[in-house]
């Protein structure tokens, strides 16, 4: 075994792994790809600190009376779980990560526009995360991720200010990485790479980074103003003064809804990847797939008023938010039937990251469908604040998100980390995650309809079989979750090495060693024909 | 890095590693500026949209809070801005033309004339704590201030100079910041960093002193000429 | 990014063209126009908005990529605006019901 380590290293060709050594090689890089790992390593961090906090809270439900926790403690715990997973796990888990390592590969250029503005990036998200974990340690916060006014300017005596500057300086990251990949899919394309030439994955993430640099900055002065409020008790939002506090509610979500959308247009991107891969066929009508991204990315930014059908909103104006919310359902379809076409007649391979890949297809389908209740005025007023819309938008989220975030990390990890992982592993992980999701999440849609609201510490008993239920699937998630933390972190020293094009895809990415060497291509490469050329590709082997 | 530099074609000073010409670099530089400036709009645009939604509200009281203000004060403001917008022009002008001299002498007069700005804002706010305008701070209006804001409501007044406070700082960071940017311009400028090839610094930090400009051109009738002053 | 050199009185003209409009915004302010100061004190500092970006942040001479990205800018502020006052304007089309307020209800 020790020969089978240390073999590679000595005859490693030079990549951006073995460039350089040293704790300095990596806090002061400018390379992308060990950007990309340094996000990598930080957003996992994040992800177990959310990720803990979901597993007090369901200890804590299994018992109608609360099995562990004061409801105080309670508030605290969903509170932290949702602005931990949401600002420092989902919003820049696949960009920060995945479009860090991949976008100026797949452009076919040597890094980003801005790598300085780039590690600043990461260093602003660290900063961020410490306000956020220092408020953790020093009593905890319990607005509810979405920080209402007033409870958070004025009643609250939890760490709302420590938190609101961890979110607030954490935007910042994601503006310049929005702006960053902007101007590299601009401006540093590769001769020959038109705009409908460009893998989805780069459309996906084009229209993601719109979302963050248009609608970011609303979400850091309403932060700003609820800080302000809080810290001077003037009333901003407060009605004690004439403010209005549903005018915070209508900034925040000008921010938060589009972010939704921040966490799923980019594992479409990778889905739409992997599916065209895996299924060795063109995807099924590229332009309208793209085209969908940007229409999403538009769209999303007109349906915020959905999240305030029961507050004293007009409801004038919930007619059009509704209205524009099924609007929504439009290009978000367009993709999953576009998918499914690209399956039909397909030389499938149910490779790991193909699983994943189904599996957001299915959940998603179902999350995006649930979304269509809860977008129409009579049900919403049924179905709102319960657990319905718990499970609603965890499935998008973790169904969605979360799953084309591991889709997208088991594909290219052979290009991210020069090794192969055992793919029986893989796709048992992929298994135990799909059954546990759906066994957490599914029972909560059922709860919700039957009336359970969220966010209580405290249930009447006759939910408790859907609860422990829950509970149970959670378990079963989390160990899902552990299993590729160890083989992936195993095949990063004892894995098989794995070639430059394992899949046999298409795209600039695959045509540079794995890893890459740190200026990434010898030679800026020459695109000459359509991206998905899986058929001429095996023609060609013919 | 160096690796990455011995592929290029030509080395040229102030070229950075991942671009392949000048002309590409310098188009992501102006690009990414001007993204910077629409996440600034879009900062700048929450406020002013909030501001919006209570003036419409609540118009006597933004219109008697606004009559606290010295409207004169603010135009000599606003044309001192408008001054440093024409330096900030010319020093891009210069580093265009390799006038090195005007450019850095032009660059000193914009930080001139912001920081006269900044004196001026400086005296009105500290009018502000002497007439106990200041919310959350030192909020006591008393005598002819009172009797002013008395008709839209005192309490929503306080919300009209919330907000006068919250736009005006901000701008007023965004100028700090913009002059610090102005002191490392000059200093580059007096080495000879920038040449009629190469100068998108000056380029870029001037279209954000420009943008900052924007933004008062329109806090100025927004906060100081709310429903005339006949 | 453009290599086109403005003259310098292009500049002053422009300069001296804001500050006049600064001198006319400060004026009309002190004549009544009812609710038109406050259009007429919007449309000058739109035009001296236009003025500055055209002349002195150069667009004139941008390429399109750019002029786009600034008008998607202020169309999306204009969303914001938009949509948010369009609960305010309506919130009360539809007063609630008498019923529904605990305390007897009141007429003027």
């Amino acid at each position: 075994m020790s020969t089978a380590t240390l073999e590679p290293r000595v005859h490693a060709p030079r990549n951006y792994l073995n460039a350089d050594y040293g704790w300095k090689s990596w806090l002061f890089t400018l390379d992308h790809k060990r950007i990309a790992l340094l996000y990598l390593v930080s957003i996992t961090f994040f992800f177990i600190v959310g990720g803990s906090f979901a597993v007090l809270m369901r200890i804590q439900l299994v018992d109608p009376q609360g099995a562990i926790v004061q409801p105080e403690t309670y508030n605290k715990l969903f509170t932290l779980h949702g602005v931990v997973m949401i600002f420092f796990f989902l919003i820049p888990s696949i960009p920060a990560v995945l479009g860090n390592f991949l976008v100026p590969l797949m452009v076919g250029a040597r890094d980003l526009a801005f790598p300085k503005l780039n590690l600043l990036s990461w260093y602003i998200y660290i900063v961020g995360g410490l306000f956020t974990l220092y408020s953790t340690i020093a009593g905890g916060v319990d607005t509810g991720w979405t920080f209402y006014t007033p409870y958070s300017s004025t009643y609250s005596n939890t760490q709302v200010t420590a938190v609101a500057v961890g979110v607030f300086i954490t935007g910042f990251s994601s503006i310049l990485t929005g702006l960053n990949f902007i101007v590299t899919i601009h401006k540093m394309r590769a001769p020959g790479l038109t705009w409908f030439r460009m893998p989805l994955f780069l459309w996906a993430m084009y229209a993601t980074s719109i979302i963050m640099v248009l609608g970011t900055p609303v979400l850091a002065i309403t932060i700003f103003l609820l800080a302000l409020e809080h810290l001077f008790h003037v009333g901003i939002f407060s009605p004690a003064l004439g403010g209005d506090p549903l005018l915070f509610q209508h900034l925040f979500w000008f921010y938060s809804h589009p972010a939704v959308y921040i966490m799923i247009l980019p594992a479409m991107g990778v889905v739409s990847e992997i599916i065209a891969c895996f299924s060795r066929k063109r995807i099924f009508g590229y332009k309208i797939v793209a085209f969908s991204s940007v229409a999403i990315a538009v769209l999303g930014f007109l349906v915020w008023g959905h999240h305030m059908f029961v507050t004293g909103q007009s409801v004038y104006a919930g007619i059009i938010f509704s209205l524009l919310s099924f609007l929504v359902a439009i290009p978000s379809a367009i993709k999953v039937f576009n998918w499914t076409a690209t399956l039909y007649k397909g030389s499938i391979s149910f490779d790991a990251p193909m699983l994943y890949a189904m599996g957001f297809i299915g959940l998603f389908t179902m999350g995006g469908l649930t979304g269509l209740f809860l977008a129409s005025l009579a049900t919403d007023v049924h179905l709102n604040g319960t657990y319905f819309v718990v499970a609603h938008f965890h499935y998008i989220m973790v169904g969605g998100a979360v799953m084309g975030y591991l889709g997208g990390i088991h594909f290219w990890w052979p290009k991210i980390s020069g090794r192969k992982y055992p793919n029986g592993w893989a796709a048992l992980a992929a298994a135990i995650i799909f059954i546990g999701f759906n066994l957490t999440f599914f029972p909560q849609f059922v709860l919700g309809y039957l009336g359970m609201p969220r966010r209580y510490a405290f249930y009447p008993a006759e939910f408790q079989v859907l609860n422990v239920m829950s509970s149970a699937g959670a378990t079963v998630l989390g160990v899902g979750y552990l299993i590729p933390l160890i083989y992936l972190f195993w095949s990063m020293r004892y894995g098989p090495i794995a070639e430059p094009n394992p899949w046999g895809a298409t795209g600039l990415e695959w045509q540079t060693p794995s890893p890459p060497p740190t200026e990434n291509f010898s030679k800026i490469p020459v695109v000459t024909e359509e991206a998905y050329a899986y058929a001429e590709q095996e023609a060609g082997h013919e | 890095m160096s690796d990455a530099e011995a592929h290029l074609p030509e080395h040229h000073s102030g070229l950075a590693h991942q671009f392949e010409d000048l002309e590409q670099q310098q188009e992501s530089d102006f690009l990414g500026i001007w993204l910077f400036l629409v996440t600034e709009i879009m900062f700048f645009g929450g406020l002013f949209a909030a501001y919006a939604i209570y003036r419409f509200f609540y118009f006597a009281a933004f219109e008697g809070g606004s009559h606290i203000l010295d409207a004169r004060l603010g135009a000599a403001n606003t044309a001192v801005l408008l001054g440093s917008s024409l330096t900030m022009a010319l020093s891009v002008r210069s580093a265009q033309t390799g006038n090195r001299r005007a450019l850095v002498v032009f660059l000193i007069a914009t930080l001139i004339l912001g920081g006269a700005f900044l004196g001026v804002k400086a005296y009105e706010y500290n009018q502000k704590f002497v007439e106990h305008v200041v919310p959350g701070l030192d909020w006591a209006p008393e005598g002819e201030v009172l009797a002013r804001l008395a008709p839209g409501g005192v309490q929503h007044a306080e919300l009209y100079f919330i907000f006068y406070f919250a736009m005006t700082g901000l701008h007023a960071i965004h100028m700090v910041i913009g002059m610090g940017l102005l002191i490392w311009l000059a200093i580059r400028g007096r080495k000879g960093d920038f040449t009629p090839h190469y100068f998108a610094p000056v380029e870029v930090v001037g279209l954000y002193w420009h943008f900052v400009d924007i933004v008062w051109i329109f806090l100025f009738p927004l906060l100081y000429l709310i429903g005339g002053r006949y | 990014m453009s290599h086109i050199v403005v003259p310098q009185k292009t500049y002053i003209y422009i300069f001296l063209t804001l500050i006049g409009l600064t001198a006319l915004t400060t004026g009309v302010a002190y004549v009544d126009l009812g609710p038109f100061n406050t259009v007429v004190a919007l449309a000058i500092a739109f035009s001296k908005m236009l003025l500055v970006i055209l002349f002195f942040m150069n667009v004139r001479n941008s390429s399109g990529l750019i002029r786009i990205i600034i008008v998607a800018a202020f169309f999306w502020f204009a969303l914001l605006i938009a949509f948010t006052m369009s609960d305010y304007r309506t919130r009360t089309w539809t007063p609630a019901p008498d019923s529904w307020s605990s305390a007897p209800p009141t007429h003027p």
